[in-house]
């Protein structure tokens, strides 16, 4: 019945059932009316109500980039070890001995502000399927997570159902959460980011794809049965909030790590066993936008009949079934011999499995439904044609530079390292990371709470490190040196713990596009990361755009989330950032200016958010990180971390509450005003620790190699003590680091 | 060591299981998929791993505990062989009824992954030979359910009889609220059955067998169970 080709115009004619089509409903579907005539011109009539559903799910934002693809072009995906880059389920790197890094990382934004567990735990769910849908055993997950103030409203509840999603999913689900980032700002009030990266590992000849391969082959549905979940998530993904964004519940998908695990597992086995052409999950916009993209990049038509679909509620119209985004389930080409033995291993699972429909060489995506064809589309052209949008753009103006002269010390410099330590964006966040299981599979080196997860590669001794990073602050008041300083800090995080960084995902979060304000971020941070990626040799290898990241008409941050892959050849040549022994020398990697323009200090000690943030100069980058990486593979390092929000003496503090031990510091520099030096928030620079009798040749080894290192102090005792400041004691700051976030969350304070 | 664990659908740390089985008594030992109903031939080990069997669904270990190998299980603990249940393991051996009591969700209503400290009550059981009685051990707990309780007369019995094998402390091995991660029950982490053939607990003591995790206490209850089975043997 598959391949007989029913003629459009008479059966299209008959289905009585459906809306009429309005210029009301085009517009409830989220297109423009430029965009309707585009598909009137398109298909030469006007479309069925399924036709229209189809349309409003392939060419929204979430979908189709349309305004960011322009854009996107420019960013540099290539490299000798790249595999495979942006445009399939996830990006793929070799990392030698015939194995494979497959990891991206995806937003689930709008929904975990409607529905935190539920909006969360589907964005875990979606990226590992991303993940183990071209053939990789998901091995590791990272998040970034941005919520709103402390003091606003809904954020408490927000965190509580955040957190607890992301670990209900993983934790179940068998993966280690080994690393992410957590942040308050109130420009994240009315809409929170959750941002989930997964990363597996696979055979490197032995990577699926979503392109389907020969005509009348099976498609396959696997996985969960189709409900009303989810219906038009890729439209709100795709929509500014407001005050009746509550409405939008029902549009939240429900996850079921139980099903993915099994689905994982069967997958696995069906891949192992041979019986695959060709998989891509229904992810966004569930059964049409993966059907589509498994037939056009395969230059194949798809014929699917709807009547087959594993359903779970009655009585589903055809519009329901394409849009629905139920979640757990997967579409596969299969080898036609291997149906029956691919079913088996299915049902073992105790997953459905249903063949719902035949490739065919009319290159048409045609949708049928009890005998009606509800839908005949040009396949190609629902990808190939969608909209795509050069917006105008504007350049943020630049700020001035903030001269440490001009600002003044309102409170003492162990005083603010106290406070600093302990607020919501710097202090620990062990209250969350103790909620994801990180030590599941056994191969977590470094645990949370370091500049990077190290996670071991099957038995070793291969390693990899893994971080996500970004400073929204610096990206909105400079976007390009923001998307810079993004990429640099991701590739310096897997540097100090002595990864050889390899690649990025990206995760794109921004306001309104068609505010040329917010485009011009877009821009700008795309030029800056594209940039750092090029110098760095640390191409992007998939990705993600989440726009309209607004709340009545108030944007976000500009925050590209950055989630990095580097690798260790040998995990037992690393460094992690507690300090190891007492009297080893303290040596500062890297040249201290003292730039407070956009520090945590201006912000959270003199209450300034202002200032243009620090420059970000890639060649000192590359020369300061090697020089550290080098260090630590030499073995001479015993310690390192990298210099980021707080400046030296927070990093510094954070290397001593890790390990207990204290640090004798030498005065700040004459040259440089004392809080500035201690906070200043300069780029490219690493702490390292090294025994005494090394620190000697140390020194002269970096100046032979032009890389600036001062020796700042000597590693013991039980308090920070910087000569001619009181000291504080390592109790004090891990009592200070430590409280917020708990109590916090208990409710006892704001 | 012929140790056999059983895989249901959904639990996830069998590999972590086998790998140390492997590591520390050279054996690779036989995974047993729910729906088989024998126990491969000269199994000395039962291991019900730790996971979300059946996704925790309806109540965490019920349904695993009704399915079909563990039928086999029964007769075999019946018959004195020797069965352990990390996590999961722990809740399927309880509902199960091979194993009093139940796991209730930590008294703070969150799952806690950490490092916990457990002291090891006595040292002449076969899942404790590896260690001396009054040891610390430091292992990871990964759970959201385990708050071990039971009714009273039942935890007189288990303490009387000296059933209670692990139970979570400090560093120095002070047993008090403080260091009671989840509100179990006299800090219960770890008990045996009336025959001492059937131990459940919730750390995960497969988790810290390697030196690179900077931590090999777990060691110690896998290799007394391998000198317990050739002293058997």
């Amino acid at each position: 019945m598959f391949l007989r080709t029913a003629n459009p115009a008479e059966s299209l004619e008959s289905m009585k059932n459906e809306p009429k089509i309005t210029s009301e409903l085009v517009a409830a579907h989220g297109l423009k009316p430029d965009e309707y005539e585009r598909i009137l011109k398109l298909i030469g009539r006007e479309p069925t109500f399924t036709e229209l559903g189809i349309f409003s799910a392939m060419w929204n934002e979430h979908c189709s980039y349309k305004s960011s693809r322009i854009h996107l072009r420019g960013l540099p995906t290539k490299a000798p070890w790249v595999i495979q880059g942006p445009g399939e389920n996830a990006g793929v790197i070799d990392i030698g001995d015939g194995q494979a890094v497959v990891f991206k990382m995806e937003s689930h934004n709008h929904p975990s502000y409607i529905e935190p567990y539920q909006g969360a735990t589907t964005g875990v769910g979606g990226i590992l399927r991303d993940v183990f849908t071209m053939g990789a055993r998901p091995i590791a997950c990272l998040n970034a997570l941005s919520f709103g103030a402390p003091e606003h409203a809904r954020t408490r509840h927000l965190v509580s159902g955040v957190v607890a999603g992301v670990g209900g999913y993983g934790n179940s689900f068998g993966v280690p959460t080994v690393g992410g980032q957590v942040r308050f700002h109130t420009r994240y009030d009315g809409n929170i980011l959750v941002n989930a990266m997964a990363v597996g590992l696979a055979d490197a000849d032995k990577i699926f794809y979503a392109a389907a391969s020969g005509v009348n082959m099976p498609i396959v549905y696997l996985g969960s049965k189709t409900g009303r979940d989810g219906i038009h998530g890729a439209s709100m993904a795709s929509a500014e909030f407001d005050d009746k964004s509550e409405e939008k519940r029902p549009t939240v998908q429900v996850g079921d790590p139980f099903a993915e695990k099994l689905l994982l597992e069967a997958c696995l086995e069906i891949m192992d066993k041979g019986c695959v052409i060709a998989i891509q999950d229904m992810g966004a916009a569930g059964l049409t936008c993966s059907a589509v993209e498994m037939g056009a990049k395969g230059d194949l038509g798809v014929d699917l009949d709807l009547d087959a679909v594993p359903t779970r509620e009655t009585g589903m119209s055809a519009y329901e079934m394409m849009l629905s985004e139920s979640q757990e389930r997967m579409l596969m080409v299969l080898k036609p011999e291997k149906e029956k033995e691919a079913e088996a291993i299915f049902k073992k699972w105790g997953l459905d499995f249903a063949v719902v429909g035949y490739t065919t060489p009319s290159k048409r995506f045609v949708v049928k439904y009890g005998g009606d064809v509800m839908a005949d589309l040009p396949i190609k052209e629902l990808g190939d044609e969608a909209p795509l949008y050069d917006r105008p753009h504007v350049a943020a103006t630049a700020l001035p530079i903030v001269h440490a002269r001009e600002v003044s010390a309102p409170i003492g410099v162990g005083a603010a390292l106290e406070k600093l330590i302990g607020t919501p964006d710097m202090c620990s966040k062990r209250w969350v990371w103790e909620q994801y299981d990180h030590v599941i599979l056994g191969n977590t080196m470094q645990r949370p709470g370091g500049d990077a997860a190290v996670v071991r590669v099957q038995d070793g001794p291969k390693g990899l490190a893994l971080t996500v990073d970004v400073t929204p602050r610096y990206c909105e008041a400079d976007p390009f040196e923001g998307g810079k300083q993004a990429v640099a800090e991701a590739w310096r995080n897997i540097t100090a713990v002595g990864g050889k960084p390899l690649a990025i995902t990206d995760n794109l979060n921004f306001g309104n596009p068609e505010r040329p304000e917010i485009m011009g971020q877009f821009v700008g941070c795309l030029k800056g990361i594209s940039e750092a990626c090029r110098t760095l040799d640390f191409p992007v290898v998939s990705g993600n755009v989440s726009l309209y990241n607004e709340t009545n008409g108030r944007a976000i941050l500009p925050t590209p989330s950055i989630g990095g892959v580097g690798l260790l050849d040998d995990f037992t040549k690393s460094a992690s950032l507690a300090f190891k022994a007492d009297g080893e020398a303290i040596l500062l990697i890297g040249e201290t200016h003292g730039w407070l323009g956009q520090s945590v200090y201006l912000r959270d000690i003199c209450g300034r958010e202002e200032g243009a943030p620090p420059p970000v100069d890639l060649a000192a980058e590359k020369r300061n990180g090697d020089c550290v990486r080098g260090m630590i593979h030499a073995g001479t390092a015993t310690a390192a971390h990298d210099l980021s929000d707080g400046g030296l003496l927070v990093a510094l503090a954070e290397m001593a509450t890790a390990s207990g031990i204290g640090a004798k510091l030498l005065a700040a520099p004459a040259a440089l005003v004392p809080h500035a030096y201690w906070f200043g928030e300069d780029q490219a620079r690493y702490l390292v620790t090294v025994p005494e009798v090394e620190a000697g040749r140390v020194l002269a080894k970096m100046r032979g190699c032009e890389v600036p290192c001062l020796r700042i102090g000597t590693t013991g005792g039980d308090a920070i003590a910087i000569a001619g400041e009181a000291p504080v004691a390592i109790d004090t700051l891990r009592a200070s680091f430590e409280r917020w976030l708990p109590e916090y969350m208990s409710g006892t304070v704001a | 060591m012929k140790a056999a664990i059983l895989v249901f659908p959904g639990i996830n740390r069998e590999r972590d299981m086998a790998r140390a089985l492997k590591l520390i008594s050279g054996n690779e030992p036989a995974m047993v998929w729910h729906a088989e109903t024998s126990l491969p031939a000269g199994t000395d080990l039962v291991v019900v791993p730790g996971g979300f069997s059946y996704g925790d669904y309806l109540r965490c270990g019920a349904i695993a505990a009704r399915a079909p190998v563990m039928d086999a299980v029964r007769d075999y603990a019946a018959k004195g062989g020797l069965v352990l249940g990390v996590c999961n393991g722990f809740q399927i051996l309880c509902e199960s009824g091979l194993l009093p009591g139940v796991l209730m969700r930590n008294a703070q209503l969150k799952f806690i992954c950490r490092d916990v400290h457990l002291r090891v009550e006595r040292s002449d059981t076969p899942f404790t030979r590896g260690y001396n009685a009054g040891q610390v051990i430091r292992v990871p707990v990964a759970h959201g359910e385990g708050n071990y309780e039971a009714d009273e007369e039942t935890i007189k019995r288990l303490e009387g009889e000296g059933r209670v094998l692990y139970r979570y402390c400090s560093a120095d091995g002070v047993v008090d609220e403080s260091h009671n991660i989840n509100g179990a029950a006299h800090s219960i982490a770890g008990l045996v059955n009336d025959n001492g053939n059937v131990l459940g607990m919730m750390p995960h003591p497969e988790n810290h067998v390697e030196d690179i995790m900077g931590c090999t206490d777990g060691r110690g209850l896998f290799a007394g169970l391998v000198q317990h089975l050739e002293k058997a043997a």
